[in-house]
This record gives C-alpha cells, sequence and structure tokens, in this order.
C-alpha cells in the first residue's frame, strides 16, 4: 500500500499552500471589513466605554500592528481556535462541527446521486448518440443546469410537500422522533429526500456532458474495434471497454464539484431548514459574524481537500496506469 | 456564418436578443420605479390588463419588477464574467509567459482560489464588504477567474515556443510586450468558448445572492422577487415561479449561445 500513502502525503503536502494562502485571503478580508471581535462583542452585550473597549482590544491583542494580528491568527488557527460566534453564542468550532454531520450527510448523497444518475444517463445519451432520447437528456440537463437550485427547491416543496404531501415541507427530522434507531434513520432520510434531489439535480448536467463525450470517444477507440471484432457480447463491451475508461474524468469531476456543491447547500439548506453548514453560513451572514463565516470559509477549504484526498486515492485504485512517477508530478 | 449554428444556438441567440432588447428598453417598457406600490396586493398574473403577471403582496407590479430585474441580472453578470475573464487572462497570460517562481506563485494562489468553496467565498466578500451592486460583481469575479487563467496559461505555454514568438524576440521586443502583442491574441480564442458558462455561473450566482437578500435592496432583481414571493409560496406560487423562471431562460440561453459559439470554435480549429 506504499503507493496510496506516498500519494496521500504529496497531496496533503500540496494542500499547506492552498490553505495557507486562503488563511491570508481570510485575515485580509476580514481586515478589510472593517469592525473588530470587541465591536461585535459589545454590539451584542449592549454597549461600553471607550476605556472597557480599549482593555478587552489590549486583552484579546487586537491594538497590535497587521503583522503582530496576523501571526496571532495564524496561531488560533494552528491550535483549532476558531474565535467566538457572537451569532450562536459559542465557539465557532463548536457551532461548525454540531453543524458538519447534517452537511456531510446531505452532500455525500447528492454527490452520490449526481454522479450516478449522471453518468448514467450521459452514458444512454451516448450509446443512443443522435436519436431522440439523447436530445431529451442533452436538453434536460441544459435545462436543469440554468435553473437556479432555490427555484427548483421552492417549486418541489409546493408540488411534492404542500399539494402531493409526499414529502416534509423542511428540516432534517420530525419532532417526536421515532423510537426504533431504524425509524429514526429512516425519518432523516425522509427529510433528505427532496433537498438531496434538488442539489444533486442542479450539478449533475456536468456528469451528463463528460461522460457522454467521454463514452462517444472511447467508443471510436481501436480497443473498442478490436473487442467487437474479437466478438465479445455487446453489454461486456459497453460496460468494460467503454464505461469504464470513461469514468476516469468523471471520478476526477466528483473532487471539483465538492465546493460548488458545498456552496449549493446554502441555498439549499436555507429553502428546506437544514440545520446544517449552509444554513449557519447563511445566518453568519446575515448578522454579519465574521468570525464564523471565516471558520466556515476555512472548513469548507479544509471539506474540499479531503474530497479531492478520497477522489485521488479512488482513481488511483481505478487506474493502474498512475504510478509513482504521476503522482509525484501530481498528475492523475 | 449561420452555417455552423446549431438550432439550439440560433434559439438561445434570438432569446438573449429579446432579453437585451428588455433591459435596454425597461424604462418605456415599464416606466416609473418597480418597487412603487401601484395596486391592489396579490392579483393573479392574466386578471388585470394593468398588470399582466399579477402583483406581489405590497401590490407591486411583478410585470415591472421582471422588466427591470433583467437589467440587473444581464448587467451583473456581463460585467462579472468580463472581469473574471479579464483577470484570468493576466494572470495566465503572466504565468504561462513569465514561467519560473512567478508561475508557481500564482498557480498556487490560483489552486487555491479552485479549492475554496466559490460560493461561500462570495457570501463572505458581500457580507463583509457590503451588499452593493458593485461589491456583488466583485464577489463573483473574483471567485470565477481561475478557470480561463488556467486554460489561458495552458493555451501560452504551447504557443511560446513558435517561430513567430522567436522572430519578436529577435527584433528586441520587451518579454511582456511579446506575451500580450503576439502571443495572448492566439491564446484568447479558446476563451471564447467559456465565455458562456462563465456569464450564466455568474447569472446563477446573483441570483442567489440576491435570494439570501445579499444584494442593492433598492434595486428589483430576480432572487430578489423569489425571496419575497416565498413568504407567500402555498397562497400565491406564481410570485415565485415567474421570476426564477427568468432566471432559468437567461442561463439557458446564455450558454446556449456559449456552447454554440465553442462548437464553432472548434469547427474552425479542425480545418
Amino acid at each position: 500500500m506504499g503507493r496510496t500513502w506516498t500519494l496521500i502525503r504529496r497531496r496533503l503536502l500540496q494542500a499547506i499552500p492552498v490553505i495557507l494562502i486562503v488563511s491570508i485571503g481570510i485575515f485580509g478580508l476580514l481586515e478589510l471589513a472593517g469592525g473588530d471581535a470587541v465591536d461585535a462583542y459589545l454590539a451584542v452585550t449592549g454597549g461600553g466605554d471607550p476605556a472597557f473597549a480599549e482593555r478587552l482590544r489590549q486583552q484579546w491583542g487586537l491594538d497590535a500592528g497587521l503583522w503582530v494580528r496576523f501571526l496571532a491568527y495564524v496561531e488560533s488557527l494552528v491550535t483549532l481556535d476558531f474565535g467566538w460566534s457572537v451569532v450562536m453564542s459559542k465557539p465557532v468550532s463548536v457551532a461548525i462541527l454540531e453543524r458538519l454531520p447534517n452537511t456531510a450527510l446531505m452532500m455525500g448523497a447528492a454527490i452520490a446521486f449526481s454522479a450516478c444518475l449522471g453518468t448514467l444517463l450521459g452514458g444512454i445519451a451516448a450509446l443512443r448518440k443522435g436519436t431522440a432520447a439523447d436530445a431529451g437528456i442533452t436538453v434536460g440537463a441544459l435545462v436543469l443546469n440554468a435553473m437556479p437550485s432555490f427555484w427548483i427547491g421552492l417549486i418541489a416543496i409546493v408540488v411534492f410537500a404542500v399539494k402531493l404531501a409526499w414529502f416534509p415541507l423542511g428540516g432534517i427530522a420530525s419532532f417526536d422522533r421515532p423510537d426504533l434507531a431504524i425509524g429514526r434513520v429512516l425519518d432523516v432520510a425522509w427529510h433528505l429526500v427532496l433537498p438531496v434531489t434538488v442539489l444533486g439535480l442542479a450539478y449533475m448536467a456536468l456528469y451528463v456532458r463528460l461522460m457522454r463525450s467521454a463514452m462517444i470517444e472511447t467508443a471510436a477507440s481501436d480497443w473498442v474495434r478490436a473487442a467487437r471484432a474479437r466478438g465479445l457480447p455487446r453489454l461486456r463491451i459497453v460496460r468494460r471497454h467503454m464505461a469504464r475508461p470513461a469514468l476516469l474524468p468523471v471520478v476526477t469531476m466528483l473532487g471539483l464539484q465538492a465546493g460548488n456543491l458545498l456552496g449549493g447547500s446554502v441555498v439549499v439548506e436555507t429553502v428546506f431548514a437544514i440545520p446544517g453548514l449552509g444554513s449557519l453560513a447563511y445566518d453568519a451572514v446575515s448578522q454579519r459574524d465574521l468570525p464564523l463565516i471565516a471558520g466556515i470559509l476555512l472548513v469548507g477549504t479544509l471539506m474540499v481537500i479531503v474530497v479531492n484526498l478520497l477522489v485521488d486515492i479512488t482513481y488511483a485504485r481505478l487506474d493502474p496506469r498512475v504510478t509513482d512517477d504521476r503522482v509525484r508530478a501530481g498528475g492523475a | 456564418m449561420m452555417r455552423h449554428w446549431s438550432i439550439g444556438g440560433v434559439i438561445g441567440a434570438a432569446v438573449l436578443a429579446v432579453l437585451v432588447l428588455v433591459a435596454i428598453a425597461a424604462p418605456w417598457l415599464a416606466p416609473g420605479d418597480p418597487l412603487d406600490i401601484v395596486g391592489r396586493p396579490l392579483l393573479p398574473p392574466f386578471t388585470d390588463p394593468r398588470f399582466p403577471l399579477g402583483t406581489d403582496q405590497l401590490g407591486r407590479n411583478v410585470f415591472a419588477g421582471l422588466v427591470h430585474g433583467t437589467r440587473v441580472s444581464l448587467l451583473v453578470g456581463l460585467a462579472a464574467a468580463a472581469a473574471a475573464i479579464g483577470v484570468g487572462i493576466l494572470v495566465g497570460t503572466v504565468a504561462g509567459f513569465l514561467g519560473g517562481w512567478t508561475d508557481e506563485g500564482l498557480m498556487r494562489v490560483t489552486e487555491a482560489f479552485q479549492t475554496i468553496p466559490t460560493f461561500l467565498l462570495a457570501l463572505a466578500m458581500v457580507s463583509a464588504l457590503g451588499a452593493s451592486t458593485v461589491n456583488v460583481v466583485l464577489a463573483i469575479a473574483i471567485s470565477s477567474w481561475p478557470a480561463t487563467a488556467r486554460l489561458v496559461r495552458a493555451e501560452i505555454l504551447s504557443l511560446k515556443s513558435r517561430d513567430y514568438v522567436d522572430a519578436a524576440r529577435l527584433a528586441g521586443m520587451s518579454r511582456l510586450g511579446i506575451a500580450f502583442r503576439e502571443v495572448l491574441p492566439g491564446a484568447v480564442q479558446p476563451v471564447l468558448a467559456l465565455i458562456g458558462i462563465t456569464v450564466g455561473v455568474a447569472i446563477l450566482v446573483e441570483s442567489s445572492l440576491a435570494f439570501l437578500g445579499l444584494s442593492d435592496p433598492n434595486q428589483v432583481s430576480w432572487g430578489g422577487m423569489v425571496a419575497n414571493g416565498r413568504a407567500v409560496l402555498r397562497t400565491a406560487p406564481y410570485l415565485v415561479a415567474i421570476p426564477g423562471a427568468a432566471v432559468a431562460v437567461a442561463v439557458l440561453s446564455v450558454s446556449l449561445v456559449g456552447d454554440a459559439m465553442g462548437r464553432r470554435l472548434l469547427v474552425s480549429r479542425e480545418r
């Protein structure tokens, strides 16, 4: 398993400058915004005289120069201290950790849903290239891609929650939680059907397009012609010789899409009232809780890095051509 | 040059032309401030000829909002995309042409911007700097330039060893002069294929920000109209359906045109 470890080590090393640049950027943004933690604190606690504010600034190390403050900021990040959230009135790290599981669950399900359905539809479109099915799938993907996710979400609520009453209006679980564990799991799943579908559909188009063009490419390849000449069954050719190599760019896309889905979760969680990272970001933004926003941005970046790492490992398993050399060159 | 335009491209171009005309003619199509209260609240569409698309819960004209919202959406979308593509071209050209540490540094920054969830970044920026139209444009631009930068850099790298570049170097042109005057014109062509996607994403992000209440409150926008209609979702779903559909139509037309442009480019390159 040495190869996988080399890969993980390389990727983590590559992540360091990214995290550094992102934290510099966030620090710069907080500086630009003006108003520090003391202002936020005083605004909530009902104010205080300038002398008290000055004392607090000294106490919190906010009266020092830019460079010192930046170092203090980096130091607090290293110790995973993201500061105090005024809106949630608890440490930022606690507020984020509380909300993380819901978002991770929703994102994971949405990524799986959009990737599976997208590649399936893209594959079908490629096999039926030029037919009505191909045109329907291609146009459908384009139209879905153009719809704002909050709009799809609200329409889904009107149709499936209000009119048909198949699914709940929002939230992550019922107030009267079922006693049995299995019942609770089903309850959460039932609540997640609409948001996951909406989030997945909004980001599905890319997979459809990618899979379609990759399949059309592999269909014209020499090895598929050779497989046909050998008289292999059609289904086997489609699965082993066309779909499998075509899946590689799709796997890469999973990592690139992770950040987009996390952004999309803000809107979807707000629409469906799901207590996750996205709706936390919305609360932070609408009440200008800057430490909380900064913390969410950093954690979001870390999440994207982790998903990309998982994608890279999967990729290396899928494609035996990814050797140590290519890992070192930062390929794949 | 209609030869390579697909049906989709033609439809997209026609719809986009109509949207641009509506945006330009907004003050004549729906005179007055679209945020003014002008009639009875919650009139359904197609009931009163004065308010063809009905009124919202405050008695504001939905048609007027839709028409004026076209301006905001297209303007923000185009401005943000133009800024993003401009930054992307600049970064990509400098990185690709200078190479070395400059390239390394700029690529790390590009990577950072591709890793950070861009919508969260846009949210944070608008929240920190204030919800004005300029800040919304800036936030969208800053979060969507990396794709262009990478594309331009790759093109520059493949072009910079050509003979005509060597000729320019022998003629004594400065390095940046060669980069921007000789190499760049050849490298920006493929960027044309990205314009449609970039503008479409910019319109979607603008509408999402407006939906979350992060846009100029004194300006009507499609996303803001949907957010407003959400309060009466059960009784008057048209207040959500109409402006949201407008976003979808605008993004769809832009991406169809972009698609057609990209495909034409492919055809002309293959020749």
